[in-house]
């Protein structure tokens, strides 16, 4: 007996990420910070999941938890059922800031993953050029990173967490230092990929657009101390085909959707800012 | 490092780029044809600013040579205490064929390179293991800025106290006032690696020895580098000074020797040929960090 789900997803399906209670208090002088609290959340394998929330709500911290940079403060997260320990290959991550060595070309960049998985050294230039070629970069592979623009950048991040063919990507925030037409460029093009490749990706942002244009669920979190706020389904199908989805109606009402969830979060969050400001002010 | 960077427009571009352009598209290019007389005149225009900017360059030490030469030729100068250029560059020719300043060459590098060379060899692994462990460079960072801001040279009695007047103390003197460059930037290298580097790394499962292999020491190479230039101009400045207390050989002595001996040109001859050679070392130096540190480059 299957239960198909409203979304058409088949729920008895085992998640390929679940998120158990989670939660996580940073403690430092002499006061704690409650960055999550009680989260509760199942990603499918192959989904494509957007998070967003305020600006501190504790997005990079579930990320960091998920990819086995930290550890929860309570609660767990399974992967294929079973409890994170630490990072591993079956999780790739990819920073805002790129995070690309300097001293090694786009190609060494891409390798740099191919030899933390222990890759022979023929098949490592093989394949960083076959990711590169991927993302877009076929001829750029002897570049340095000063000498590539941010989107270009930013491709060679994803390429090189896309060598060594994890599972899951992570992305954190990956487009916003770019501008806005290399932006929608390469939400195309990690669309793209993404159907063609069948990765589990967990895409955090703090554009709603971009939330909406790319999520097939929407996740989104209250102000500090990170909750789940709401989960919104976007079942828009075939996104690359369509020509200007973003003035499409459909997409416009999830917008705003995302748009009046975020707004009563935002504002508290600078209430809670102001607050906390006022409060500093009377101790001193 | 610029050329580099342009170069890239001129570069066919994969189709998947040009379908959302990134990079600024190229500019329309001119006509390649270019006329002969048009070459020639760009051809021409370059090699005079080349020639502009070593002719700049040498103006100075051109005029040095010269006010050296003229002011005790003319009067305007003791030639008793600071005798023309020529006749300092015959005494440098003389000294040179009779073997004599080869051999207080020799004396001088030996120490010179001897004591920067273990410098190299003891400050780049302490160094790294200082600036690893930070529990470690916590506890040490104060005695480091006691002994980085006690001048070296004041050491000196103290060396000469304790290991005697020969070559161990020449060298013990230089190699100390040359690891705290090296030490220090080795140091400051380590524990100014960008944090995501190293966050990225760890994401990707590298454990502590392969994520200090990869990723923590090419990133401080450069500085390390630049610790390394400083204490080569520290090893031949010491070295000096070290040679004119009990040496019976060295670029030093001759220095210190000449003065003595009222033999003035010789004298003058030590002090140019040391000058030549700081500033072949600082060069050398400077070219192979140059050589570590492109990608530093922004
Ligand atoms: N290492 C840390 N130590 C203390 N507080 C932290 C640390 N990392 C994050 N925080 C706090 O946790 C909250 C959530 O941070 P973060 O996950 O970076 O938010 P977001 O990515 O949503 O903007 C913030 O208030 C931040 O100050
Ligand atoms: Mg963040």
């Amino acid at each position: 007996m299957t239960s198909i789900d409203s979304a058409g997803r088949d729920r008895t399906e085992p998640p390929k990420i679940r998120f158990d209670g989670i939660g996580k208090v940073f403690h430092g002088r002499g006061r704690s910070v409650t960055a999550l609290q009680d989260i509760n959340l199942d990603v499918a394998a192959g989904e494509f999941l957007v998070l967003v929330g305020p600006s501190g709500c504790g997005k990079s911290t579930l990320l960091d938890l998920l990819g086995g940079l930290a550890a929860p403060t309570s609660g767990r997260i399974l992967v294929d059922g079973v409890p994170i320990t630490g990072p591993g290959l079956d999780r790739g991550v990819v920073f805002q800031q790129y995070a690309l060595l300097p001293w090694r070309t786009a190609q060494g960049n891409v390798e740099f993953g191919l030899e933390a998985k222990g890759v022979p050294r023929r098949e490592r230039a093989d394949r960083a050029r076959e990711y590169l070629h991927l993302v877009g970069l076929s001829g750029f592979h002897d570049r340095y990173p000063h000498e590539l623009s941010g989107g270009m950048k930013q491709r060679v991040a994803i390429a090189r967490s896309l060598a060594f063919d994890p599972d899951i990507l992570l992305m954190d925030e990956p487009f916003a230092a770019l501008d806005a037409q290399t932006r929608d460029g390469l939400q195309d093009e990690l669309l793209r990929i993404w159907q063609q490749t069948g990765k589990t990706i967990v895409f955090i942002t703090h554009g709603i657009e971009e939330a909406v244009y790319l999520g097939q669920r929407v996740a989104v979190l209250t102000s500090r101390p990170g909750r789940l706020k709401e989960i919104v389904e976007i079942p828009i199908a075939g996104r690359t085909d369509t020509e200007d989805l973003r003035s499409d109606p459909e997409f416009t009402r999830y917008r705003h959707q995302i748009w009046s969830l975020l707004r009563d979060e935002v504002s508290r969050a600078q209430d809670q800012e102001l607050a906390r400001n006022r409060q500093e002010a009377s101790v001193v | 490092m610029s050329s580099a960077t342009t170069s890239s427009a001129t570069i066919a571009r994969p189709a998947a780029l040009a379908a959302n352009p990134e990079a600024p598209a190229p500019v329309a290019t001119p006509p390649v044809v270019e006329r002969p007389a048009a070459a020639a005149r760009r051809w021409g225009s370059r090699a005079i600013s080349v020639f502009t900017a070593v002719a700049t360059r040498l103006v100075a030490i051109g005029l040095l040579a010269a006010g050296w030469e003229l002011f005790p030729r003319l009067g305007l100068a003791d030639a008793t205490f600071l005798p023309p250029l020529s006749e300092v560059l015959v005494a440098w020719w003389q000294l040179a064929a009779s073997g004599e300043l080869t051999a207080h060459l020799q004396a001088s590098l030996l120490r010179s390179l001897g004591g920067f060379g273990l410098a190299i060899v003891i400050a780049i692994p302490l160094g790294l293991v200082i600036g690893w462990y930070a529990p470690i460079a916590n506890l040490l960072n104060p005695l480091l800025e006691v002994f980085r801001n006690t001048a070296a040279l004041a050491l000196l009695p103290v060396f000469v106290l304790i290991l005697g007047l020969g070559e161990t103390s020449k060298v013990a003197i230089i190699l100390y006032a040359c690891s705290w460059p090296i030490l220090l930037n080795t140091v400051s290298g380590v524990r100014t690696v960008d944090p995501l580097l190293i966050k990225s790394a760890r994401s990707l499962g590298l454990g502590p020895v392969r994520l200090f292999q990869k990723v923590v020491l090419p990133a401080a190479v450069p500085t390390i580098f630049t610790g390394i230039r400083l204490a080569g101009a520290y090893s031949i400045l010491i070295l000096i000074a070290a040679e004119m207390v009990g040496a019976k050989a060295g670029l030093g002595y001759l220095i210190n020797y000449a003065q003595y001996n009222f033999a003035v040109p010789d004298m003058y001859a030590g002090i140019i040929t040391i000058s030549a050679i700081g500033l072949l070392v600082n060069q050398l130096l400077v070219h192979l960090e140059r050589r570590f540190s492109t990608w530093r480059t922004q």
